[in-house]
């Protein structure tokens, strides 16, 4: 266990003790506990960028289920490291400012805190594990904690449908990406990506590599909310403004992102995935900027240009992938240049992006509203709000002295490069990229201009707004600083960061020993990606003035082809669906189960018995019959019968008790003292439990049924009967399997036991007991809930 | 329902004791000899069974005053954090390990770390099926 292990733990083991400060300390606000994790984090991380830049990524394993090939390995490289930092930077900005953001008097901190600490956790352990396995367990705990967190609100219809819909696309999409990776080791042989990485070659020509390839891709889609994915976005906006800041804007959603430039070694160079990759990015970059542009709730403008960015950044991979394509070596460096753009953007968003959610938030909290129709003439009011906000909104449009710029004029550099050097379909792309940054730049002035300029409403909001806490600024403060400041120096960015993740995703596009030499400059002379700008610029700030002219295009779209709708009919058709089954056979009688049950039983095993013919009866080989075992058989049948012809059913029971009773001597006869005794205390609690349970029944009474039902009974009695009696018969005659017996006959050297049983059961086979003891709990806790937390009961409480 | 059986009762009485000592001894003989967690376990609920039983559920909790669910819960926790602490010593997961130490009055013992995870078992299977038992015998 090396010390990156613990650091990505460190935030789950911290949230064992939140509920305890939450408790403890009720008037500190719990978030300044939680402050310090992703503080000491992020520094941690800082202070592995050195090594990173100069020494091979080196992987730390730490042993988990070694036996599957399935080890807690971590791979810490360029890719990785950027990632880390993102979430441990972000998040402790965003920790602070939910300390303002959440009341501590009115919400429930120490569940948000312990979501937040589970999300952070699994975060990190998506982008720095190299097991597959590994990465697919952090990859859904992180879709469950943002269901959690959006669904923090619980009391709202609304944060309960957008949780559910977050969950249910992304674990779709998670086990999609699950399938992918079997296939995946399915030709490797291994669950290691880099081992993976290594043997890109023997994938390449497997007929398995298209397969995987769609289902990863599905996962990463799915995650980073790409067309036509997208729906859930909109509506995990339910959730707190932190959250929708740090998960829903600058971590989580970045997960599908990572996950392509981390398969982008194995995938890329394929035609298939730079297609599919980038044409599923450029249409989300279009279709979310276009659908932002109509939204009037500020927070839903930003999740549909999360969307769009989000796409941006997907659509770069697909083009910088084409790098890798064998016979486009003289090309391969010029297409690395969409690499970098996506990385890079990829920090630019975060940063913008993250101090928008901020501002939006405030805005939310000082207003009363979030709805740009009765918001308005802020800037003087709000003077620091407004300048955030125009540099974050002035980025995201691309314009200059902000890092959008650059990042904006790399895309476009990107867009050309491949029209160029690709050809065919790819000559649409800058006009698609050149389209939807128009609808960028428009979405950025709204979010800008509507919210602070213009009349101020006062009589449409509920409060008198006013600047908030300095705290609750200095978050976005210091993101929007970073906007400027990435813009003036961009390359200190570059030669830390940016060239070795550069290097983790195109790993064999330079010789060994060299290295990516990137260089970033803010004006490159009058080239086409500036007159794009210029273009962006011009035709969007006429969109934005004939805004309302235009806007009835959105009335026009097919109605059909909503998404959103499609999505809502199959999840309630699906209901409709299941409901239906489960009324045609969930009949509430225990009888009718037990006829399936046994049916099946008969059906199954009978008819599997019969085409393997295993029904042989060699009895040479059998021990004597003793006379007390003829006696203990005849009170069995006795018992056995009595339970039949009784006329109590407390009596029956009993009898039923004493069946077992007797098969517990039989053990003992057999010299099995564990199971023999086990036998005997298992049945006195059967016993106690079912006539426990029978007290609540009536009377038993003579049973008038139909001949056809009491024939049916009788023939699947004697099917069962006939069935376990000769398989019971037949079992001596077959040995299919050695005897694995001899495995545990060392049990005293290996585990020091002298009952070899109970070394299987807790040293051999601890796992099985481990399990089963956790099944039963869960039975317990299962008959509790069903017995005690019933509506019914609930609604007497009240 | 409360109703007295005198001597059920005076039974009870006495005969609990020795089902304890006796479920303490399964538990504890189940290293070498027949027993363990799980019969150890079981042995003790059906003594806190009869004690419930013959007494009404009033008293039975005034004298034991536990909440099975947690130590069901708490019990499959010891049994899971056993087998997580064997990542401390960089073994696989549920590793177990036994040694030999010298005490007083006992003379040379084994001390084994199953046993750490018996008692997890142990527990688990009390707080469940007391949790079950009582569930159904409560609802009326």
């Amino acid at each position: 266990m090396s010390w990156i292990h613990f650091f990505i733990l460190v935030p789950i083991l911290f949230s064992v003790f939140i509920p305890i400060l939450y408790k403890i300390f009720p008037r500190i606000h719990t978030g300044w506990f939680v402050l310090s994790i992703p503080i000491v984090l992020f520094i941690y991380f800082l202070q592995q960028v050195p090594s990173v830049m100069n020494q091979e990524p080196v992987l730390h394993t730490l042993s988990w289920i070694s036996s599957l090939g399935i080890d807690f390995s971590v791979y810490l490289d360029g890719l990785g490291l950027l990632f880390s930092l993102i979430i441990t930077g972000i998040g402790s900005l965003v920790i602070l400012y939910s300390i303002y953001y959440m009341s501590k008097e009115r919400e429930a901190l120490h569940n948000f805190y312990v979501y937040l600490m589970l999300f952070m956790s699994s975060m990190l352990g998506v982008v720095l594990s190299d097991n597959v396995i590994v990465l697919y367990v952090f990859w859904e705990i992180t879709s469950i904690s943002s269901f959690l967190l959006i669904a923090y609100w619980y009391q709202r219809k609304g944060s309960r449908y957008g949780a559910q819909k977050s969950m249910l696309i992304t674990i779709f999409g998670g086990l999609s990406m699950l399938a992918g990776f079997l296939l995946l080791s399915i030709v490797t042989d291994t669950f290691s990506i880099q081992a993976m990485i290594g043997m890109r070659e023997e994938i390449f020509h497997h007929s398995l590599f298209l397969p995987a390839m769609l289902l990863i891709l599905l996962g990463a889609f799915t995650k980073s909310a790409q067309f036509p994915f997208h729906i859930w976005l909109p509506d995990a906006m339910e959730a707190p403004t932190p959250i929708s800041a740090y998960l829903h804007s600058a971590t989580m959603v970045k997960a599908g992102i990572y996950l392509v430039a981390r398969f982008t070694p194995i995938f890329g160079g394929a035609t298939e995935w730079m297609w599919a990759v980038s044409i599923c990015g450029l249409v989300t970059l279009f279709w979310g900027s276009f659908l932002a542009v109509k939204q009037t709730d500020l927070k839903a403008l930003l999740a549909y240009s999360t969307v769009s960015q989000l796409g941006m950044i997907m659509s770069l991979l697909g083009v910088g992938s084409m790098a890798l394509y064998p016979g486009t070596e003289e090309a391969s460096i010029l297409l690395s240049t969409a690499i970098l753009a996506a990385l890079f953007h990829l920090i630019n968003h975060a940063t913008f992006k993250g101090s928008l959610f901020m501002i939006v938030g405030i805005i939310d909290l000082e207003t009363g509203t979030r709805d740009i129709r009765r918001l308005g003439g802020l800037m003087s009011i709000m003077p620091i709000s407004f300048t955030i906000t125009v540099i974050g909104g002035l980025s995201m449009a691309g314009l200059p002295p902000f890092n959008g710029f650059l990042s904006k004029e790399m895309f476009f550099t990107g867009m050309l490069n491949a029209a160029e050097s690709i050809g065919s379909w790819t000559t649409l792309f800058p006009y698609v990229a050149w389209l939807a940054s128009v609808f960028t730049f428009v979405y950025s002035l709204i979010i800008i201009l509507k919210t602070f300029a213009g009349s101020y409403q006062p009589e449409k909001l509920d409060k008198k707004p006013a600047e908030p806490p300095v705290g609750m600024l200095i978050p976005p403060i210091i993101l929007a600083s970073f906007v400027v400041v990435f813009f003036f120096f961009p390359n200190t960015l570059s030669y830390t960061v940016l060239e070795p993740a550069m290097q983790s995703i195109l790993p064999f596009l330079l010789n060994t020993g060299e290295q990516f030499h990137v260089h970033i400059t803010a004006f490159h002379g009058w080239n086409m990606e500036l007159l794009m700008t210029i273009g962006v610029v011009l035709f969007g700030t006429i969109l934005f003035f004939t805004l309302k002219k235009w806007s009835a295009i959105y009335d026009h779209l097919p109605e059909k082809l909503n998404i959103n709708d499609l999505y809502n009919a199959g999840l309630s058709g699906m209901e409709k669906f299941s409901s239906k089954i489960i009324d045609l056979h969930m009949t509430g009688y225990v009888r009718d189960y037990l006829v399936y049950l046994f049916t099946f039983v008969i059906v199954l095993i009978g008819s599997s018995a019969l085409h393997f013919q295993v029904f042989s009866f060699h009895f040479q080989g059998n021990g004597p019959i003793e006379i007390y075992e003829i006696v203990l058989v005849v009170v069995m049948v006795l018992a056995a019968l009595y339970v039949i012809l009784s006329t109590s059913r407390v009596m029956a029971v009993i009898a039923v008790g004493a069946v077992g009773y007797m098969l517990s001597l039989f053990f003992v006869i057999l010299r099995a003292p564990d199971l023999a005794l086990t036998q005997l205390v298992v049945e006195t609690i059967t016993t106690t439990l079912f006539a426990l349970c029978l007290i609540y029944l009536p009377k038993l009474k003579k049973e008038i049924s139909r001949v056809r039902v009491k024939v049916t009974n009788l023939l699947i009695a004697i099917g069962v009967g006939l069935i376990f009696t000769l398989i019971g018969l037949s079992v001596q005659g077959h040995r299919l399997l050695p005897p694995i017996s001899h495995y545990f006959e060392d049990a005293y050297e290996l585990a020091g036991a002298k009952n070899m049983v109970n070394a299987i059961l807790v040293d051999f086979r601890g796992y099985d007991t481990m399990f089963e003891v956790i099944v039963l709990l869960i039975a317990g806790l299962g008959v509790f809930t069903l017995i005690k937390l019933r509506p019914t009961s609930r609604e007497e409480k009240e | 329902m409360k109703f007295s059986n005198v001597m059920l009762e005076t039974a009870t009485k006495i005969i609990i004791f020795i089902v304890l000592t006796f479920s303490t001894y399964l538990f504890f003989a189940g290293h070498h000899n027949p027993g363990g967690g799980f019969i150890g376990g079981l042995v003790m609920t059906a003594a806190i069974v009869l004690f419930y039983m013959t007494f009404d559920v009033v008293t039975a909790r005034e004298v034991i005053p536990v909440n099975f669910r947690k130590i069901g819960a708490f019990g499959a926790l010891i049994a899971v954090t056993t087998g997580v602490g064997s990542f401390l010593f960089d073994v696989p997961f549920l590793t177990q390990s036994f040694t030999y130490v010298d005490l007083p009055l006992f003379g040379e013992t084994e001390l084994a770390t199953s046993l750490l995870f018996d008692v997890g078992v142990f527990l688990a299977v009390i707080g469940s099926v007391m949790t079950i038992i009582l569930s159904i015998s409560e609802d009326v």
